[in-house]
């Protein structure tokens, strides 16, 4: 029986070799892109208010480095990409303000300006804000997250393309 | 001659790791358990002298990455809110929103938004979420559906809530 599949397939052998073959090399191409992607670069699109005025409101596309988040190479000022800690199905895009360690003072609530409260990072925590004090879910509000969750580093910015360039010390 | 047999060889090699790491990445990977704090699920006989030789391997699931969709009992591999270099094997004993009790403190708490409280099935010997608070489900790297290794323990990992808890 099989043997008979087998024959009556002879003919059209050649023609399944190759389109095995080109199956596996847009295979192989999808698993250079996972990896490039996880490992090395990626690129961010963010909308939003809460970066504002170092990001605008309009979509923005970016480029992030995965290689020095996984190296714990993240220090205060950088803008970090992170899986939001209340869905984790989510990204942020939000500025590294405290390591662990750290203490720091932030304003609870920007529209009365008068109440500072102070923290210290914790072990394995980061505390990240948005630059807009007054429009962005952040630490302020869930509290320092873990390291684990940031994704990557913001370092240059592709489009739109009057705006292109390096984005990092920003 | 001989270098072109060494390129081919080193392009095959190449492939084979860039697809493995794929595959593991995404879908299912295998991973060794380490320690005794999920006795008596894995590693049961932990602290004897062949303890590196009989360590539990399981099969770990990516899919539920997809969606972050888990429930109770369920084990997951999660990096350590303390240090991102570490993986943690516990098992899932409340989801976000619930209010939840642990065993030997009658404090409650309510997971917050996102997180899940995981506890080790050895409670005596356990570093989770009782010494470190809920974790984000955003550090959940897997799901553990099956024990691969030794031989005499394959088989599937049943989803059995934490004995002993209380949900409100």
């Amino acid at each position: 029986m099989v043997v008979t599949i087998f024959r009556n397939l002879g003919p059209y052998v050649p023609a399944i070799k190759a389109a095995w073959g080109k199956t596996f090399l847009i295979f192989k191409g999808f698993c250079f892109l996972h990896i490039t992607s996880t490992y090395v670069i990626s690129s961010v699109v963010t909308s939003g208010p809460s970066m504002l005025p170092t990001i605008e409101l309009r979509p923005n596309v970016f480029l992030m480095d995965k290689i020095s988040t996984r190296f714990g190479k993240v220090s205060r000022g950088d803008i970090v990409v992170l899986r939001n800690p209340q869905d984790p199905r989510r990204f942020m895009t939000k500025r590294v303000v405290g390591l662990e360690g750290d203490s720091v003072t932030y304003i609870s609530n920007p529209d009365n300006n008068d109440k500072f409260e102070t923290i210290v990072v914790p072990k394995g925590g980061v505390w990240v804000e948005g630059d807009n004090k007054y429009k962005s879910n952040d630490s302020r509000n869930f509290g320092p997250i873990s390291y684990g969750l940031i994704q990557g580093k913001m370092f240059w910015k592709i489009l739109p393309f009057n705006d292109i360039g390096p984005f990092w010390n920003k | 001659m001989a270098t072109s047999f060494l390129w081919n060889y080193t392009k095959k090699f190449v492939t084979a790791s860039i697809i493995t790491v794929t595959v593991s990445d995404r879908y299912v990977t295998v991973i060794p358990v380490r320690g005794d704090s999920m006795s008596p699920t894995f590693n049961p006989k932990s602290g004897s002298l062949m303890e590196d030789v009989f360590d539990d391997y399981v099969l770990v699931e990516k899919f539920c990455l997809g969606k972050y969709k888990f429930s109770h009992g369920d084990v997951v591999v999660f990096r350590s809110p303390l240090n991102h270099k570490e993986t943690h094997i516990k098992r899932i004993a409340a989801l976000p929103g619930e209010w939840f009790s642990t065993y030997h403190n009658s404090d409650v708490v309510q997971i917050p938004l996102g997180h899940c409280w995981v506890e080790g099935d050895n409670t005596a010997s356990s570093m989770d979420s009782k010494s470190f608070g809920p974790i984000p489900l955003g550090l959940i790297r897997g799901r553990v559906t099956h024990v691969v290794w030794p031989p005499p323990r394959i088989g599937a990992v049943k989803s059995i809530p934490p004995q002993g808890l209380a949900f409100f």
